[in-house]
């Protein structure tokens, strides 16, 4: 601790650079999970829009678009109406509980690999590494004067960059219209000027964000990780170095060497299996453990870290979660012969149960807890309720409307007309005719605005457009009555053989219930 | 509280120098692209007043170079609404207005301009829904004083009401039967008893049945023998459940006695030829709009005629 004399020296920086990460090329088990969820993501992001899906001659073939211009959200079968937009609210919550569920059993593996900041970051670093080479080779240009090579380097880096990011905006249009026009549209210079701005500031923010900004979006911008640190407990798997394995750290596989080759030799039987046997001889003797580690401090796990953090100082915010840290640390161990997953995913509770020589519980079991499966319940018991309210969701509404000036009309004949705005919602994409038939009303008659009252009946039909809102005029005469209001009800049937219908109650009014 | 500023040993980062039991800051210090956004924003305040109108000067502000001003902006968007509005006011002012109820997309977008337009120009009288008030009639209601076709209605708006300085205007004067001496107060009680059994309010009587004689010698030259009313001269129906001037006697009577002749203004010479249209296609689609018979006699050169006449006529006969 420094006492405040000590504090001679200029006034610490109130603004700090970025200190550059120049994470190194990895291959391992995780780096390759994390090459098929950049391939699934991003195939899934770039190839959805140009799927087709048919939907008869009145509704767009585009398997996923969200029409905002008709207010309109269709994905493959599904239909969406704006009034059905808690469908849409019923997804958000199931991925806010997929979020707790994934984080309490795996700790920030939304980070570390399907973020859509960790997908186009790690796409970036791998097109730098392209043109600059690896991890030294980018520091020693980074460190040369400016020349030819390194402004071809830098320009092409970049160049090859916004490329990216305006391929990355320009798949985002595709979603809001149909994508073979729109595609057209965009390189004949037809296209309305929202398309371009939205790629321009959708290209910008991949570019400044996933090439320039990287780590400091998690670490400075992103809410995520404070909101999953709060969710993960004692049982969350996280990546952790296994100090009580690793410490005392020591520098070159020669001193560590003979350390933990001793007992080997000392029990032949376990010379099969010299990582398990260490391992095990280790846990069962943690006094030899507080001697010599098997960390060597060749700090390859801080090399790859694309965040640029030292996982050995333990959990942190700065930890994506992304396990190139554990790919790092297996190659080295497998080197120096020594048992991998120095570095790997486990839990705090097995953490201090390991580190005072107990033997860890299997992950699954760390997995199946009250809480993961309480979340997955939930998380499922939506979904399924979700599919079961799509399923039986009607594709008929009306809605009535009376109209409140006036609320009635005194008619020569002495009787009393009520006027009503009836809309009938017809959700299928074809047109369809349909009757609104009124009950409850006695010796009442009804007429739309293309009849008149010589016409009227008890029905009046329609064919409502396909995928659209029929608006009606609806007039209904009734005699007098010392009634001042009554209840009629709109039933509205579809007149073709699927059939189905809606029905919605109105008010009758009459003088004396108020004007 | 500076004194409490030391050096963390974890981090190595100095501390603000706060403490609350035990618990210390530290200064990180910011990130250096964030003291850039900082710079960028003030660097953005000071184009966009440069562009943009913002310095407040003593009698206006700096106009900015752009030339924007909120006006303006509406003005350009009046004028694109106007272009996108071009075709369908075109095709409004080529219709004949009793062709119109036939096309049915035409019509609608006519009946939603007249709604926007009935507020602006006729809801003084008669009510934002149309349903008038006493002295002003009702419009949604099926009961015509002048007609209720859409030709009819659009005749009316176009010339009003009692203008006498229009050719195609509606005239008609009901005499003040008791001011101007025509009839006894006594001999109106009977003519309004008669009226109140016309429209079934009353049950006959004595004087109901005075009151027909003076009805017929006095008011059928207008309202029609049965009384049933004449559209040709504006004149109501008396039979039935709608009064423009309430049908109890004390109404009645007052009616009888000074007269009634509503006045409605000419909108021809105020509003274009097309809103005109389209205020009648709202007032016809309220509710009581009446279908347009071809074959039915031009009404305007017969009511020119007509409408003049009953005055005269109605003060040969009282007397």
């Amino acid at each position: 601790m420094s006492a405040p004399e000590e504090l001679t020296g200029p006034r610490q920086k109130l603004f700090e650079a970025r200190h550059k990460v120049f994470p190194r090329a990895i291959d391992g088990a995780f780096r390759r999970f994390k090459w098929a969820v950049m391939a699934v993501t991003l195939t899934i992001y770039y190839v959805t829009p140009w799927l087709r899906w048919d939907r008869g001659p009145y509704a767009p073939d585009q398997a996923v678009l969200v029409d905002l211009a008709n207010r309109r959200f269709f994905m493959f079968s599904i239909e969406i109406w704006p009034h059905e937009f808690y469908y849409v609210a019923g997804l958000l919550i199931m991925a806010g509980i997929g979020l707790f569920l994934v984080t309490s059993a795996v700790g920030r593996a939304w980070c570390g690999y399907a973020c859509p900041q960790t997908v186009w970051t790690d796409l970036f670093v791998h097109i730098e590494r392209f043109i600059e080479g690896d991890r030294n080779a980018q520091i020693r240009l980074q460190k040369a004067p400016w020349g030819p090579e390194k402004i071809a380097k830098r320009v092409s880096k970049h160049t090859l960059w916004l490329l990216i990011a305006v391929a990355t905006g320009g798949a985002w249009i595709f979603y809001f219209a149909d994508a073979p026009t729109l595609a057209r549209q965009l390189f004949s210079g037809d296209a309305p000027f929202t398309a371009y701005a939205t790629i321009g500031i959708l290209a910008g923010t991949t570019y400044v964000l996933g090439g320039l900004l990287r780590e400091q979006v998690c670490i400075y911008m992103c809410p995520w990780p404070r909101i999953q640190g709060a969710m993960l407990d004692e049982r969350s798997l996280l990546v952790t170095y296994k100090y009580w394995r690793g410490e005392p750290r020591t520098h070159g596989i020669k001193r560590a060497g003979p350390a933990v080759r001793r007992p080997e030799e000392a029990d032949p039987g376990a010379q099969a299996q010299p990582g398990i046997a260490s391992l095990i001889e280790l846990a069962a003797n943690p006094q030899r453990s507080a001697q010599i580690g098997d960390c060597i401090d060749c700090n390859a796990c801080v090399a790859v870290c694309p965040t640029g953090i030292d996982i050995r100082e333990g959990s942190q915010i700065g930890c994506i979660t992304c396990g190139l840290c554990i790919d790092a640390c297996d190659q080295v161990m497998e080197k120096i012969g020594r048992p991998p997953k120095l570095i790997g995913y486990t839990t705090v509770l097995d953490t201090k149960i390991a580190a005072e020589g107990g033997t860890p519980e299997s992950p699954i079991k760390r997995l199946l807890r009250p809480r993961t499966i309480i979340y997955f319940l939930v998380w499922s018991g939506i979904g399924l309720g979700m599919l079961f309210a799509l399923g039986q969701r009607s594709r008929i509404d009306v809605s009535v409307q009376h109209d409140r000036n006036p609320t009635w009309v005194q008619l020569s004949d002495g009787s009393v007309r009520n006027n009503y705005t009836v809309r009938i919602r017809n959700m299928q994409s074809r047109p369809r005719p349909m009757e609104i038939a009124i009950s409850g009303l006695e010796n009442a008659v009804m007429w739309d605005e293309g009849g008149s009252r010589e016409t009227a009946g008890r029905t009046v039909r329609l064919v409502v457009p396909a995928d659209q809102v029929a608006r009606r005029r609806i007039f209904i005469a009734a005699p007098p009555s010392t009634e001042p209001r009554s209840d009629v009800t709109f039933n509205v049937r579809a007149l073709d053989e699927e059939g189905g219908g809606a029905n919605d109650i109105g008010n009758f009014e009459r003088p004396g219930g108020g004007q | 509280m500076a004194d409490n500023k030391r050096v963390d040993e974890v981090t190595g980062t100095q501390t603000v120098g706060h403490e609350w039991d035990g618990i210390e800051e530290l200064d990180t210090p910011m990130p250096r692209w964030w003291l850039y956004t900082l710079y960028a924003t003030i660097v953005w305040a000071v184009v966009y007043t440069i562009l943009y109108p913002a310095w407040p000067l003593i009698n206006n502000a700096t106009a900015g170079v752009l030339d924007w001003s909120s006006r303006g902006q509406l003005a350009e968007e009046l004028a694109e609404e106007g272009v996108r509005r071009a075709p369908i006011q075109a095709a409004l002012s080529r219709i004949p207005i009793e062709r119109l109820p036939e096309n049915s997309p035409l019509m609608r977008q006519a009946v939603e301009g007249g709604r926007s337009a009935f507020r602006v120009h006729c809801v003084q009288c008669h009510g934002s829904g149309a349903a008038g008030t006493r002295g002003y009639p009702n419009l949604n209601d099926d009961d015509w004083l002048w007609g209720g076709n859409i030709q009819e209605i659009h005749r009316t708006i176009a010339f009003g009401i009692r203008q006498p300085d229009l050719e195609n205007t509606h005239l008609s004067i009901m005499p003040a039967f008791g001011r101007d001496g025509l009839m006894e107060p006594g001999q109106i009680e009977d003519v309004v008893s008669y009226v109140r059994t016309l429209s079934r309010q009353e049950a006959a009587s004595a004087s109901a049945r005075r009151g027909a004689a003076l009805f017929a010698a006095n008011c059928a030259s207008c309202h029609g023998p049965d009384g049933r009313g004449l559209r040709q001269f504006g004149a109501p129906n008396l039979t039935d459940a709608i009064w423009l001037y309430g049908g109890d006697r004390d109404s009645l009577r007052a009616t009888v006695t000074n007269s009634r002749y509503g006045v409605m203004p000419a909108w021809g010479g105020r509003l274009d030829p097309v809103t005109i249209k389209m205020l009648a296609a709202y007032v016809h689609s309220l509710g009581g709009g009446e279908a347009f018979v071809p074959q039915a006699p031009a009404p305007a050169p017969a009511n020119q005629t007509g409408a003049a006449a009953p005055t005269p006529e109605a003060e040969n006969v009282s007397p």
